[in-house]
């Protein structure tokens, strides 16, 4: 493993040499952050090399109203809220679903099946599945739907939160100030949409892509990678997970994520509205939406007073640049989403990187 | 932004499968690979199976399965 | 030991009049033969030589109250001994005290108290006083339990944050992460079938032998919750040095790894039962770690880092296994299980 360091440590250096300026590798996956973090990669890099964390967390991206929505559902005598883990802790109107689980309507599922199942073990109360995620996770969703509506089961219904990754990285690139030279892509997403989804990306923008794993040594093979690319001069998008990525992804998944949802515009918090860029179900399955079947309408939430969670997971500062971080807000208080989600930037800054005195 | 983890189906029906990882079995549906069976490994993501996974390729990726081999033959090693 | 015409526990066996007094004769002294216990009266005389004593408390309210490796009963035994044990004592008496849910199934009870029988009598430890209370239903989660134990204090030892030093070596007894993974895979939402079990255990056979056997150790801990994060963090708050940690020493069970990786956890953050942390002086590191080796609850002994005098802010830092660092903060409190 030493051996494999040292070569890809030599590949970096060569590109600061080649580049001689700052080289900024953003990474769109939460998991990919608390990875580099948990594994000191940051520590091991040349000074040169900057990795920027982008909107890849889902529960930091999910805007507040839909926070503010399923903790209003969660209140209801009549719902029970089926959640993964991710969600239990992000602060809304009046508290969070962890407040609430004393209630006993608020149950951690470790898969969409199982909320599913909490479904049809209490026919008395409407489930409702806080539907989060990206493209990895979609398809489980999906098929939990399709389930529902195969064996009739009335009393299951979702809150669609998926959002898609290429879109977003569409808006990053967009902004005139982004300072993004490459993407390390995520693995487990490249698992469904294959890493040929980010063909447009590279083609359009000039930016390198290569998706790695998440063990400390495909992460820093894909920076290798990347550097590679960059000292060549090229910009394609290509694959080092090679263990379970290929070009073209699971066509099942996707073909089963196609028939249950269909794009619709995307909220990001702290980037805003990214066309095409969430997954809303399709006509033929507006019964399972909660939204529909509650009557509930879309808000627009109040951005929290000097939150700077935007600007943290568009890679234009880091964490501790934001004057709360560590001050008015750390995991114990959080005030914004980046804090909250164990992998949020600021979370993971905050748990494995240095303090500061004050703090 | 997902957590996945490699593991073998040792049982399969249909599109239902027990997958263990590493002596931790969990239940997991494999909709998505349809043509599994027994004894393979697979790459589980909130309780769907989302990749085959060949076993060079794993024990070269993952250090816990590259280590699991030599780690068998350690019996005292092991306290649960 | 008589048979149980009760197949739940009712009421009135807390209520300290017949069925109390059946309770106690029927179950509880035929399971903690001493004299002591015998003399029911309403505190125990004990006749200690030293009056160097260290004395602990504990409630336990776990859920489930069976797991694999153990169950509450031997839990509560086994984390009383362990604090007096840390603390640099020899435990001898332990007070027990149940706080019972009504139509609590006695067959369970049975096999707790036996448990709590059989860890302390293997532990040379007597149950010496105790107390049953019953609640109403719905008022415990079936069974509660607290514990105070005395122990013995070792002549010329002194354990302390005071006594740490920069350059003392800091060894774990054995691998993390295995109760607290054990209780995860068992709960009932998101519990998964699996071959880990607990490391419950009693460490006072262990301790007591490495502090007769040595001078040099400063300092001792069982880190239960908040695992060995919490304690190495705790120690770094009331020392005011910092922490070094080397990732690769640090002996963990794969198949453990593999369950806390499953559900996206931090391994040095899940509770420990029947591990220790010692600092110790640098020369007798090594001697510390040979006589944990023979000891069948230090197999697995390994010295994964030192204190180190701080430079900015006392923190624990952690080479990882591919040569980075990283901070070890002190836990949140309650870990959840992620997807993402």
């Amino acid at each position: 493993m030493l051996e494999r360091i040292h070569k890809a440590q030599l590949t970096m250096d060569a590109a600061c040499e080649a580049l001689a300026r700052q080289i900024n590798i953003m990474e769109v996956c939460g998991t990919h952050t608390v990875a580099i973090f948990r594994s000191g990669i940051r520590t091991t890099l040349p000074k040169q090399i900057k990795l920027l964390s982008g909107p890849g967390c889902p529960v930091c991206v999910t805007d507040q109203s839909y926070i503010d929505t399923i903790l209003t559902l969660a209140d209801r005598k009549d719902i029970l809220i089926a959640t993964y883990g991710d969600m239990i802790r992000v602060p809304g109107r009046g508290g969070s679903l962890e407040t609430r689980q004393s209630l006993g309507n608020v149950k951690i599922v470790l898969s969409s099946d199982d909320a599913v199942q909490i479904a049809k073990d209490n026919p008395g109360k409407t489930v409702v599945f806080a539907a989060v995620g990206f493209e990895t996770t979609a398809p489980a969703t999906a098929m939990a739907v399709k389930q529902a509506a195969e064996e009739k089961i009335e009393n299951f219904c979702i809150l669609s939160g998926h959002k898609l990754v290429v879109p977003a990285m569409h808006a990053l690139l967009s902004d005139k100030n982004n300072k993004i030279d490459a993407f390390l892509c995520p693995g487990h997403v490249s698992v469904i949409i294959g890493y040929g989804a980010f063909h447009e990306i590279a083609a359009q923008y000039g930016k390198p892509c290569v998706v790695a794993g998440f063990e400390p040594m495909q992460i820093i093979e894909g920076l290798a990678q990347i550097c590679r690319q960059l000292i060549e001069c090229r910009a394609i998008a290509e694959s080092i997970y090679t263990a379970v990525v290929n070009e073209k992804g699971n066509l099942v998944a996707q073909n089963i994520v196609n028939e249950i949802f269909e794009p619709a515009d995307g909220f990001w918090r702290g980037v805003g509205k990214i066309p095409k860029s969430s997954l809303a179900l399709r006509e033929k399955y507006s019964k399972f939406d909660a939204m529909k079947r509650f009557g509930l309408k879309e808000t627009t939430a109040q951005e929290l007073t000097g939150c700077h969670c935007g600007q943290v997971l568009c890679g234009l500062i880091d964490p501790p640049q934001c004057a709360l971080f560590g001050n008015a807000c750390t995991p114990m208080h959080p005030v914004g989403p980046c804090m909250v989600s164990s992998e949020g930037a600021c979370s993971a800054w905050f748990k494995y990187g240095r303090q500061k005195k004050n703090q | 932004m997902c957590l996945a983890i490699p593991a073998r189906i040792v049982k399969l029906e249909g599109d239902k499968a027990v997958v263990d990882a590493m002596g931790n079995e969990f239940h997991a549906r494999t909709t998505f690979l349809p043509d599994v069976k027994i004894g393979d490994l697979v790459l589980i993501h909130a309780g769907f199976a989302i990749s085959t996974i060949e076993e060079e390729e794993a024990k070269k990726t993952w250090q816990l399965i590259a280590e699991i081999d030599q780690f068998k033959d350690t019996p005292n090693k092991v306290s649960g | 030991m008589k048979k149980n015409e009760f197949d739940k526990v009712l009421l009135a066996h807390g209520g300290g009049g017949q069925l109390s007094d059946q309770f106690i004769h029927d179950h509880i002294l035929p399971r903690f033969k001493n004299t002591t216990l015998t003399e029911l009266t309403d505190a125990a005389k004990l006749n200690l030589d030293s009056k160097s004593l260290c004395f602990t408390t504990d409630s336990y309210v776990i859920k489930p109250l069976f797991f694999h490796g153990g169950n509450i009963g031997k839990l509560a035994v086994c984390g009383t001994i362990n604090d007096l044990a840390v603390s640099g004592s020899k435990p001898v008496a332990l007070s027990l005290a149940l706080i019972i849910e009504e139509g609590f199934p006695f067959d369970s009870l049975e096999k707790i108290l036996d448990s709590i029988a059989e860890t302390a009598s293997q532990n040379n430890v007597s149950i010496v006083t105790g107390d049953t209370k019953t609640v109403e239903s719905g008022a415990a989660d079936g069974i509660f339990i607290n514990t105070a134990g005395i122990g013995v204090r070792l002549e010329g030892v002194e354990l302390g944050f005071n006594k740490i030093a920069a350059g003392d070596v800091i060894i774990i007894s054995g691998s993390i992460g295995d109760h607290g993974m054990t209780i995860m895979s068992q709960r009932q939402d998101i519990g998964f079938h699996s071959r880990i079990k607990s490391d419950c255990a009693a460490l006072a056979d262990l301790t007591c032998k490495l502090l007769t056997s040595t001078k040099g150790i400063k300092f001792m801990r069982d880190p239960t919750r908040g695992g060995l994060a919490a304690t190495l963090n705790e120690i770094v708050r009331q020392t005011d040095l910092s922490i070094l940690l080397n990732e690769l020493d640090i002996p963990i069970n794969p198949t453990v790894q593999a369950a806390a990786d499953a559900l996206g956890l931090d391994i040095l953050n899940i509770a420990n039962e029947g591990k220790f942390v010692a600092v110790v002086s640098p020369e007798i590191a090594l001697e510390c770690i040979r006589i944990c080796k023979i000891h069948p609850l230090g197999i697995q002994a390994s010295v994964i880092g030192k204190i180190v005098e701080t430079k900015d802010v006392p923190v624990v830092e952690m080479t990882t296994k591919i040569g980075g660092r990283r901070i070890v903060q002190m836990p949140y409190g309650r870990d959840l299980p992620r997807i993402c």
